[in-house]
């Protein structure tokens, strides 16, 4: 390791990145049994697992780097301390798992499409220049993005392309999810050093990057805000307040039980 | 026979959970083994990262060699490089997962991914749903024997 800012540094990234698929995670899981049809079912569960799964990858990062026990990190932590995009904490809808859950299908669809590609964006500039084992990590996540951003892609496309009442659904998710996009490229007030120490590229370029792409496909002004707080900076909404205490809810029940 | 080679000989019956037919060595998730006197290191590769078995293929494999007289310590550990990819699974692998009713991994991937059916070998078949009952595996459909089934999710760099 070069010096205590690049550690630092580093850190701050990983849980940038660790958090917003941890929580987006979360968010996935509560569509259990509330997914369209039941291949979805199947299919969005699985990519809630991998997206679990990539969490821990991370988690297991920051553990080596001295950042304490990933189950501590994931059940125990503050929310002031989580570092993901508000973007990622919003919930699915109306209501709650248990009552009334009336989660609106296109925010969800448009969330982790555009998520999952900003994701791709992300990674490949790791994949470039970063840390050695970041880099290591990456390169299996991708592997298995490729699968995620393969199906949101579709889901996206048939809605698109789908009844006018598909059409501007989708059109009014596109604008609520846009509106929280740029937390989801910012690296916090901190970000300068991130991209100085060569950990990864700067939001301007990897914004360029994710509006090329999606521009081909999107008929629609790509303007991305952050109307809310930014969530790399510990700035959160309630909701994920709400969220982590329901996910750790058996965890805080009883903090030693072996899992 | 060297303690490796015992080793070697435990783990032939140390079987992913979710796929019992096949053991961790055909699936090809052991990329090494370091034996110094009495304890052993595992070095294993996780097929995909979110699979909820790595943990109790972790603890079989280090249970089963504990059986292994002479051994004092075994340490197994999930390394980050090189990635598992489905071209690691054995050809007895592919044989055993065929006939556990999943289609082994082809060896091309990209657009042509054709995947003969494990029951009647017929190339109609469609896939139904990438995403499976497990990380590692996808759901098909053949069109000749009209028998759904699965398929190992091709993973390559």
């Amino acid at each position: 390791m070069e010096s205590a800012e690049y550690r630092s540094s580093l850190i701050e990234l990983v849980y940038q990145l660790a958090d917003d698929d941890f929580i987006l995670s979360y968010r996935g899981s509560e569509w259990l049994g509330l997914a369209p049809h039941i291949e979805e079912d199947v299919a969005f569960s699985s990519i809630s697992q991998d997206l679990m799964g990539h969490a821990a990858l991370y988690y297991s990062l920051l553990e080596e780097l001295g950042e304490g026990d990933a189950d501590e990190l994931t059940h125990a932590r503050s929310p002031e301390k989580f570092r993901n995009a508000v973007l990622m904490e919003l919930p699915n809808g109306p209501g709650s798992y248990l009552e009334e859950p009336n989660y609106d299908w296109a925010f969800t669809v448009v969330r982790n499409y555009f998520y999952t590609l900003a994701k791709k964006v992300r990674l490949h500039s790791i994949k470039e220049h970063s840390y050695e084992t970041l880099q290591q990590i990456v390169q299996k996540i991708s592997i298995e993005m490729s699968y995620h951003l393969m199906h949101w892609e579709t889901w996206f496309d048939q809605l698109m392309n789908s009844t006018p009442e598909a059409r501007r659904r989708m059109t009014e998710a596109i604008d609520v999810v846009l509106k929280e996009m740029k937390g989801v490229f910012s690296y916090g007030d901190d970000g300068e050093k991130i991209v100085h120490l060569s950990l990864i590229e700067s939001e301007e370029i990897l914004t360029r990057r994710w509006k090329a792409i999606l521009s081909e496909k999107v008929d629609h002004p790509l303007e991305i805000e952050m109307s809310s707080l930014n969530g790399r900076n510990g700035k959160h909404t309630d909701h994920l307040e709400r969220a982590l205490s329901t996910l750790s809810e058996v965890y805080q029940s009883v903090p030693s039980a072996e899992w | 026979m060297t303690t490796r080679k015992k080793v070697l000989e435990k783990l032939e019956f140390v079987k992913d959970p979710e796929i019992p037919s096949v053991s961790v060595v055909d699936l090809g998730i052991i990329y090494d083994v370091k034996v110094d006197g009495g304890s052993v290191e595992v070095e294993a590769m996780p097929t995909f990262s979110g699979c909820p078995a790595l943990d109790i293929i972790k603890r079989d494999i280090k249970n089963a060699i504990e059986t292994i007289e002479g051994i004092t310590s075994v340490e197994v550990k999930y390394i980050r490089e090189p990635i598992w990819t489905t071209a690691r699974v054995t050809d007895r692998g592919r044989v055993q997962l065929k006939e556990y009713g999943i289609a082994p991994p082809e060896e091309k991937v990209g657009s042509e991914w054709r995947v003969p059916c494990p029951y009647c070998d017929s190339i109609y078949t469609t896939m139904d749903n990438i995403f499976g009952p497990a990380a590692c595996r996808s759901i098909l459909y053949c069109k000749s024997c009209k028998n759904p089934f699965e398929a190992m999710k091709p993973v390559a760099i």
